[in-house]
């Protein structure tokens, strides 16, 4: 596990990768071709500091994957801008990928079935110039592979995709991205395929290459104890919008915001058996995120949430900072009015 | 949203709370192989349990466990190249007679569908019927189970099950699209709960909605399933959502269940290693937090499963014999209540013997 270093260390190098304020519009048609616009992620920053982690945390439709796609610049922005050590980040190209990664959801459809992991590998390799001659790529593949523990290597370096199982394709993926030798990796879900017994075991490998290697590590997630098991920082995205970020700790256990409230408690939790969910009588409606593409004014969660007043309907709110580095953009703290969130308990919550 | 019970005809004979806590459903050595070119692959293998009326019971397992497999041969739905190639299911209906599921020929078991077994499935996009109302489909279901009920019965009813799960009866008139993920996957369950079944079969009713949403899916199973009083066998891998609600747990790997018992009892006290290694897979929330470690190695693989215990090869704490002898599913020490392990470091069936 990474260690918890406090957040004022990390600010005094400038960010390996950062988004700056960043914005996404999509334009889209529909099925009979009238254009909307559907405004996926509003005003982010994000930023990711060697040896640490972030977890950007969210439902579906939240923003964080086109979020990630920004940093990895697969999208280009809307506004704002992508920083790369602090300076504005070059144009996407090879350049761009020797120092962003990204790692996605599905190892099954993200690694070249048709070739084994001796040519996936080296062909990265060969690619950015770290590996010219077959004894090079051969010894440069066999030490990947015992970084992302697929061990014994010279066993794994001549299999085909299909002879692996779920996590050992991640692994190899992950492997594919740190043979460019990045600085930044992006995690999109990199559990969320893989079966529940082997999970940590990739967790426990992320955490590693970023404690060992000091890499920046970009942790993207629904599941909110994955996120509190491997990251420093939490990022809570809701409908497009930043609503709080911090301290994992200060965040989980001490959330902020209103959502950041119904996400965690909506979290399966085996120390909350027997109580919870029996115990939920009434029928309760907690809504549904909006549509993005007419996206409600305001604050984007206030038609779902129990503390809505006029100015959530008319403004996003400006963020307010506290103690340990905790922030949230609710207008509860802009009208002093923060207490009531710590007293409401979850089951008065909507 | 108001919920009232089902005032339908049948609703007198709908589970009694006099026959609650009956066996429902006995499974005993059933095995499901899948017929492949290079022989068969033993996806259940004699597995044996009985289910209550009334009672939540959770399937956990890996993907490749079996547990997929052995709920569509409970509900009779599974296809070539899987078959039924042994065992029972017995099946208690109201009136005390007695079914054998496997056996039985599809002319007598087309009545008891949607009656007495429902079954929700995972992807609600693709288990509706994507160019038909909602309203023709929970139609389609009452008419074929009710013949000469009117068309305004039809829609009052549809109606009603559609309130049941917080959906305003308006939307009967929408497609499957033009649902949200959420909605569709409870309109399912409306549509699974529309003949009041005995046994609602749901396989992995909530991994394709978010949290907020699949809290909001589970808080209504529990209370429709308290008030309707029908059994569930409920399937997933995830073990920390079936800790709060289901009455037992069953823990499948390489398609034989491995352990049963309470969900307080697997949590604090898990008697095999794999129950364990699989607690100790999901990270806490609000617990201290301490390096976890999952489990080493991968699922076996069932076309050529390891010989003895199937978990053997990535247990930490396996015997000698473990390579050899398979541990049958029997009940542990009477302290431990009603509970059921596989595996040779707990085979003492001795009070006093060293069990742990």
């Amino acid at each position: 596990m990474t260690t918890a270093a406090p957040t004022s260390d990390a600010t005094d190098e400038p960010a390996l990768l950062a988004a700056v304020d960043v914005s996404k519009h999509f334009t889209v048609r529909d099925q009979l071709g009238r254009k909307a616009t559907v405004r996926a992620v509003e005003h982010a920053s994000v930023a990711l500091h060697r040896g640490r982690v972030v977890a950007l945390v969210g439902e579906s439709g939240s923003g964080k994957t086109t979020l990630a796609r920004m940093l990895a610049q697969f999208h280009p922005v809307s506004s704002g801008e992508i920083r790369l050590a602090g300076h504005r980040a070059p144009p996407a190209g090879r350049g761009y990928f020797r120092q962003v990664q990204l790692i996605f959801q599905d190892p099954f459809s993200s690694l070249n079935t048709l070739h084994k992991v001796r040519h996936i590998l080296g062909r990265v390799l060969r690619v950015h110039g770290h590996a010219h001659t077959r004894a090079e790529v051969e010894e440069q593949v066999l030490s990947l592979l015992n970084r992302v523990n697929l061990t014994p290597a010279e066993e794994f370096i001549d299999k085909r995709p299909r002879e692996m199982s779920g996590g050992q394709l991640q692994r190899v993926a992950i492997a594919r991205a740190l043979a460019v030798r990045p600085t930044v990796l992006l995690g999109d879900e990199p559990i969320s395929m893989l079966d529940v017994s082997i999970r940590l075991d990739v967790l426990n490998l992320l955490a590693r290459l970023c404690d060992e290697e000091g890499l920046a590590l970009l942790y993207i997630t629904h599941d909110i104890a994955s996120a509190r098991y491997l990251c420093d920082e939490v990022q809570v995205m809701y409908a497009g919008q930043t609503v709080e970020g911090g301290p994992k700790e200060a965040v989980i256990q001490s959330p902020k915001h209103p959502y950041t409230r119904l996400l965690i408690d909506s979290s399966p939790d085996p120390d909350r058996t027997g109580r919870g969910l029996r115990d939920q009588d009434d029928a309760e409606d907690l809504g549904e995120p909006p549509n993005l593409t007419a996206p409600p004014d305001g604050c984007r969660f206030h038609p779902r949430c129990p503390f809505a007043m006029d100015d959530c309907r008319r403004a996003f709110p400006d963020r307010t900072t506290f103690a340990d580095g905790q922030w949230a953009h609710c207008w509860l703290h802009q009208h002093g009015r923060s207490a009531e969130l710590d007293r409401t308990t979850s089951k008065e919550l909507p | 949203m108001t919920a009232r019970p089902l005032d339908t005809a049948r609703s007198a004979s709908a589970p009694s709370s006099a026959l609650r806590g009956e066996p429902l459903l006995d499974v005993s050595r059933l095995t499901v192989e899948y017929v492949t070119e290079r022989g068969a692959v033993l996806a259940c293998n004699e597995v044996s349990f009985t289910l209550r009326r009334g009672e939540i019971l959770g399937l956990a397992g890996e993907s490749g466990s079996g547990k997929s497999s052995l709920i569509t041969a409970l509900t009779r739905l599974q296809r070539l190249p899987a078959l039924t190639t042994g065992g029972e299911i017995r099946y208690h209906t109201r009136d005390g007679h007695l079914l054998d599921l496997v056996t039985l020929d599809e002319r007598r078991l087309r009545p008891l569908r949607w009656t007495e077994l429902a079954i929700v499935l995972q992807s609600a996009m693709a288990a509706f019927n994507p160019v038909m109302r909602l309203k023709a489909q929970f139609a389609d279901v009452i008419v074929e189970h009710q013949p000469g009920i009117t068309g305004d019965e039809v829609a009052e009813r549809t109606g009603r099950l559609l309130r049941m799960v917080g959906i305003a009866p308006e939307r009967a008139h929408s497609y499957p699209h033009e649902l949200s993920g959420g909605m569709r996957q409870r309109a399912l369950i409306a549509l699974a709960l529309a003949c009041e079944p005995e046994l609602v079969v749901m396989d992995e009713p909530t991994t394709a909605v978010d949290v907020v949403m699949q809290r909001q899916i589970m808080a209504q199973i529990l209370r429709l399933q308290r008030r309707l009083g029908f059994a569930v066998v409920f399937v997933t891998h995830d073990l920390s959502l079936l800790m709060e609600i289901a009455d037992r747990i069953a823990i499948m790997y390489a398609g034989r269940i491995v352990e049963i018992g309470a969900p307080q009892q697997l949590y604090t006290d898990p008697l095999h290693p794999y129950t364990r290694g699989l607690r100790d897979a999901f990270p806490p929330l609000h617990a201290p937090l301490t390096k976890l470690a999952g489990i080493p190695g991968s699922p076996p693989d069932l076309r050529d499963p390891p010989p003895g215990c199937a978990f053997h090869p990535r247990c930490a704490q396996r015997l000698p014999e473990c390579e050899q002898v398979l541990p049958r599913l029997h009940q542990v020490l009477p302290q431990h209540g009603e509970r059921q392990v596989a595996c040779l470091l707990h085979d003492s069936i001795d009070p006093g013997g060293e069990a742990s």
